[in-house]
């Protein structure tokens, strides 16, 4: 909260959302990196999956709760799409640091806005639009 | 072929494709999709999946450089992300119900296009009288040069906030950044300088990207086994050619690579019409 109460500028709120940006995607590679040396170790030598056909994934790469239940037995596949999540993650967080900027700022007019575009993406998250 | 060679050429592919990315200006998600189906022949579902991440770590990791440097106009990105963020969720809507012949199809159009925009001849406009809507949601702004501060002003801004929402749909349906359209509706339709365009539009993919990703996700094309060397190579080609550019002004190489791209393009393109996808 203190970080937060001695942004006042424009410029300070530019700087911490360009340090929100670089953090998520340093920890995104990071994790996707650690992700894919382990999935390497333990599938390297195995034949590699028929990707000409489009077959989906499972449960446990496309939900919150398959990918961190994976996560939590280090499966490496689940190691990968965590980082997937963190990078997606990362924009978003960025639209919501541009909020709390702009509610700083009392711009009001620009809060209304962000929330847009925040509602936008939470309705494309939530909104059971994987058909 | 096993996991281990698919995944240290495939990471070697990337790191190319990021690196062309870059110094065309493309990106390197919309360079990658036809690296994985052509090259690869992994489906294109699969290649839009992990297009998409790469895209928006390219996007984010280059963002926050020029946020710093004030570039940026980051109020006119909020307030078009209205448009993209639409227009992707639209875009990976419509998706579902297209053939992937067809989506191929138009990525090699797209691609053409976005060539044809990088090669083209750029004008720095500075508006000195924006619109009246310029002012009522604060758009105007101005940017740093080595003269010193620039100040600028916006026009058309409808016509903009259309041509993004043509870029979002673009964006969810084929999954790339769809930079170049979102160059054209700032730099040509709203007449900002070029600079302001580019690295505001960079600023934009990456929630751009996040909003048709996360339906992609849940609809499984994000594969852990495809996505990790995708991402990390083309964020490291990404990072070798922002070097190089600040070292060489890669004119010629422009070229050739926006012409070998077309031929790439116009294949996806021949694929897409024989049903290959």
């Amino acid at each position: 909260m203190k970080l937060i109460k001695t942004l006042t500028g424009d410029r300070d709120i530019a700087l911490l959302v360009g340090q929100v940006l670089r953090t998520g995607v340093i920890t995104a590679s990071a994790i996707a990196f650690i992700g894919g040396v382990l999935y390497l170790a333990k599938h390297g030598a195995d034949s590699l999956p028929d990707y000409s056909t489009f077959t989906g994934e499972g449960k446990e790469y496309t939900t919150f709760g398959g990918i961190f239940r994976g996560l939590a037995s280090f499966k490496p596949s689940a190691v990968i799409q965590f980082g997937a999540l963190i990078l997606l993650a990362t924009p978003i967080l960025r639209v919501f640091f541009s909020l709390i900027g702009f509610a700083v700022e009392k711009d009001r007019m620009y809060v209304v806005i962000t929330l847009m575009v925040l509602g936008i993406i939470l309705f494309s998250m939530f909104g059971g639009l994987k058909v | 072929m096993n996991i281990l060679i698919f995944s240290l050429i495939l990471l070697a592919g990337a790191y190319v494709a990021g690196l062309l990315g870059s110094l065309t200006g493309l990106g390197g998600g919309v360079v990658v999709i036809p690296l994985l189906t052509l090259v690869f022949h992994v489906d294109i579902r699969y290649a839009i999946g992990a297009a998409l991440l790469a895209s928006i770590a390219n996007s984010s990791g280059a963002a926050s450089a020029y946020i710093k440097e004030g570039i940026t106009n980051v109020r006119l990105g909020m307030f078009l992300e209205i448009a993209t963020t639409l227009g992707a969720v639209g875009g990976a809507l419509i998706a579902v119900f297209t053939p992937t012949n067809t989506i191929a199809i138009l990525f090699g159009v797209v691609l053409i296009f976005s060539a044809l925009m990088t090669v083209r001849k750029k004008q720095e406009h500075t508006l000195q009288e924006g619109s009246r809507l310029s002012y009522v949601l604060k758009l105007n702004s101005s940017y740093p040069t080595p003269q010193g501060e620039v100040p600028y002003k916006l026009r058309n801004i409808g016509g903009g906030f259309s041509i993004m929402l043509l870029a979002g749909v673009l964006s969810g349906l084929l999954g790339i950044g769809s930079g170049a359209l979102k160059v054209l509706a700032m730099d040509g339709a709203m007449k900002i300088p070029f600079k302001v365009s580019t690295t505001t539009s960079n600023f934009m993919i990456g929630v751009t990207a996040a909003a048709s990703a996360v339906v992609y996700l849940q609809r499984g094309y994000i594969d852990p086994g495809i996505a990790f060397p995708v991402v990390l190579g083309v964020l490291g080609g990404a990072f070798t050619g922002a070097r190089l550019l600040t070292i060489m002004n890669p004119k010629t190489l422009r070229y050739i690579f926006c012409v070998a791209i077309s031929f790439v393009a116009l294949e996806m393109i021949y694929n897409g019409l024989h049903h290959q996808f």
